[in-house]
């Protein structure tokens, strides 16, 4: 009777064990395909040439990263081989280096693949395979659907649900909002489009204009008139880096201020607001999850610190005011952090196990008070984000950090 | 042809139908993953015998022949998503309207000779990636976001892997449409587009009705390339403006050069080499500077470059030109 008690109790406690993923001690070395006792394969694509080439720079990073971890003694006495491919930003072509990943290279998963489209092409077939596509590079809300594609998880706070903080906060503190649009015209651009609209409500009839550009497009100027004649007080500005800060720019020039809001692709003080000009953007709210290396709130920050020092002795040449290489440093800590939870078992289900188990995990360079959490039905590790104010020449946070429920 | 070459192509084509049955005795040599990339191979191969029709053998140089490839490969997505075509039916569409597409650029293209019209078809490639974004159109393409579709499975209950039947879909098509691309050169209308292209206003003085001849090989050509856009669509299971972009054009036209502008064998060698050294360039990149431990951060695109430069200095016709100009002087010797 005793015996089997303690049995029980034995038994218990490793069921314990096993749920708080705390497996290292416990596991027996198990490995699915691209793991064994002395490596791990991470399979990349990524496009470090063609029209998008300007985010290979991510793909560098991680590179970076994973060659300081293995110099470092690798993850639990593993090596990481990290083989990261570029695809051009073609679906096409993405399939194939995939394949080429998953079937000859035999990867245990892949990581941080980049882009919107490229994710869009392999993603039935990762699911398929059951092969893990863990923390894609790519906002779009759809990557964080347990159900239907147990295999895939994203990383960052969807364009989505920012959108729907933005709407959600111009509804409640500003009076008789006029809003006016300018959107990239591509998926990325339109998520954040339905994002708005989603938020409105049915006071969708508060958008007075909504104007598009291409991403071959040289400026917005014209753009920016339209909306201006509108009649807007309030400007949504959907732009990557370089036509951000050229709408507030123009919109400086020709004396419109509304009270703007600017996504979070172009939150970086060196690369946009700066040359938008101090003097334009004041005002400007946006919604941030990461440390910007260009703000100086961060400055003494050490975990900031820390990025900054490794960025010069690892990866030296890099920029240090590009967010990308933050972006990229959070992200790969990430990896990072579940492959160690994996312990010896390095199966794929395990791996998709630890990561869909993550509990107020903190990784550096997010904002303080945001953390990653996850669980079988929340595939959206960061959720979180916080607004914050331009002022003089740096963001100020202000009120609280805001976890959106997505769609 | 001669009968030693023919018996070579045909030994050629027995090969390539037993390959893929090979797969239970070679499970690595011939993997799913390599069969795959063999099918790729073929259709780049389909889409330079395309091109190859209208700058080899009719002398017209194109540029937007991305265009035709999009075209072919949305045609044959949206049949498939829309209206649940079966995949094999949605290549005679696919055909059709490329070849409608294609004669009506011909139409304009009449009065653009050498630059003027590689700029024109330039421009074509270019807008179809955004036309194909446009609000209008968005419900049936699917925007930028595309259309994802299901791979094609075997027929009949035959006992093959989806990368087994892709191939040999992929071979028979190709093989029907070099067939037909072989005796459609070998007849009137054949030497009646040769002869445009030698010389057009000999041959208009012999009576070829130039404009007729010059428009429809425009559409024809746009139908080949067409046809193995509707087949990429099936084997990519995935259509998006970004697959199109007139990076692909560019391709063909390596794919063209490098194989034997004006020989239908060196269409189907360009297909090939393309595919093989767009993905072989990387790993060598890597090579050279990890194991070769040389400190050039070459880019995969710089060793493709290289490799081209080189192709061109040695085999200034083409891999097919310089490997029979090798055996002729052989032989000679």
């Amino acid at each position: 009777m005793m015996r089997t008690k303690r049995r029980a109790f034995v038994a218990g406690l490793s069921a314990t064990a096993v749920l708080t993923g705390n497996r290292v001690a416990f596991g027996q070395k198990k490995y699915d395909e691209g793991a064994s006792d002395t490596e791990i394969k991470i399979g990349h694509t990524c496009p470090y040439s063609g029209p998008a080439s300007a985010y290979g720079v991510i793909g560098k990073t991680i590179q970076a990263y994973w060659k300081s971890v293995n110099e470092a003694g690798g993850i639990n006495g593993r090596k990481i081989n990290f083989i990261s491919l570029d695809d051009g930003y073609n679906p096409a072509k993405t399939v194939e280096c995939i394949r080429q990943l998953v079937e000859q290279d035999k990867v245990l998963c892949t990581f941080n693949t980049l882009g919107t489209p490229t994710n869009t092409a392999i993603h039935k077939y990762m699911n398929q395979k059951k092969v893990p596509q863990l923390y894609v590079a790519t906002g779009a809300s759809k990557w964080g659907d347990p159900k239907h594609f147990p295999w895939t998880m994203g990383f960052q706070p969807d364009y989505h649900t920012e959108a729907v903080i933005y709407a959600k906060y111009i509804l409640a503190n500003i009076k008789d909002a006029k809003i006016g649009v300018l959107m990239q015209n591509d998926d990325y651009g339109k998520d954040y489009w339905e994002g708005m609209k989603e938020g409105l409500g049915k006071e969708v009839g508060r958008v007075v204009k909504h104007v598009t550009y291409e991403v071959t497009d040289p400026t917005v100027d014209s753009q920016i008139i339209q909306l201006k004649d509108s009649g807007a007080n309030v400007f949504f500005n959907i732009a990557t880096p370089k036509f951000a800060a050229q709408a507030m720019r123009k919109a400086g020039a020709i004396g419109w201020k509304p009270a703007q809001f600017l996504n979070n692709v172009s939150v970086s003080v060196a690369s946009v607001m700066k040359p938008a000009g101090f003097d334009n953007v004041q005002g400007v709210i946006t919604a941030a999850y990461l440390m910007d290396p260009t703000d100086k709130q961060w400055e003494g920050h050490p975990e900031m610190k820390m990025w900054k020092d490794w960025m010069t002795q690892h990866n030296p040449g890099a920029s240090l005011s590009d967010a990308s290489n933050v972006f990229a440093y959070a992200v790969s800590f990430l990896m990072q952090e579940t492959l160690k939870r994996c312990g010896n078992d390095l199966t794929r289900a395990n791996l998709m196990h630890q990561a869909a188990s993550h509990h107020h995990l903190r990784v550096p360079l997010l904002l303080p008070g945001i953390t990653v959490s996850t669980s079988a039905t929340d595939y959206f590790p960061v959720q979180a984000v916080q607004l914050q104010r331009f002022k003089s020449e740096t963001w100020e946070l202000f009120g609280d950090v805001m976890h959106a429920e997505s769609s | 042809m001669a009968a030693s070459s023919r018996k070579w192509l045909l030994a050629l084509v027995a090969a390539a139908f037993v390959v893929p049955l090979l797969q239970p005795l070679l499970p690595d040599a011939v993997s799913d993953y390599r069969l795959f990339l063999v099918s790729t191979m073929m259709i780049a191969a389909i889409a330079v015998l395309g091109l190859n029709l209208l700058t080899g053998f009719n002398g017209q140089i194109s540029l937007g022949h991305s265009a035709f490839y999009a075209v072919g490969a949305y045609t044959a997505a949206i049949l498939m998503d829309k209206l649940d075509c079966p995949y094999w039916l949605t290549l005679p569409a696919a055909a059709i309207v490329s070849f409608i597409v294609g004669y009506l650029f011909g139409l304009p293209a009449l009065r653009l000779e050498g630059h003027y019209l590689a700029l024109a078809t330039f421009a074509l490639a270019l807008s179809v990636p955004q036309i194909l974004k446009y609000k209008w159109l968005e419900d049936l393409t699917g925007g930028v976001q595309g259309i994802v579709l299901s791979k094609p499975e075997p027929p009949f209950g035959l006992p093959l892997s989806e990368d087994q039947w892709l191939f040999y879909y992929c071979l028979i098509v190709m093989l029907i449409l070099y067939w037909a691309a072989a005796n459609m050169l070998n007849s009137r209308s054949g030497r009646a587009m040769m002869a445009i292209r030698d010389y057009h206003i000999a041959a208009d003085t012999m009576g070829i009705d130039t404009s007729l001849y010059k428009t429809v090989t425009f559409g024809i050509s746009a139908a080949y390339t067409g046809i193995a856009g509707a087949l990429s669509a099936s084997a990519i299971a995935f259509v998006a403006p970004d697959s199109f972009s007139f990076f692909l054009s560019i391709k063909f036209l390596i794919g063209l050069v490098v194989g034997g502008v004006g020989s239908l064998v060196g269409s189907i060698v360009g297909g090939i080499f393309y595919v093989l050294v767009d993905n072989s360039a990387q790993a060598l990149s890597t090579y050279v500077k990890s194991d070769l431990g040389l400190q050039f951060d070459l880019s995969a695109y710089t060793v493709f470059g290289i490799l081209l430069i080189l192709l061109m200095y040695l085999m200034p016709t083409g891999i097919v030109g310089g490997v029979t100009g090798v055996i002729r002087r052989l032989r000679r010797s």
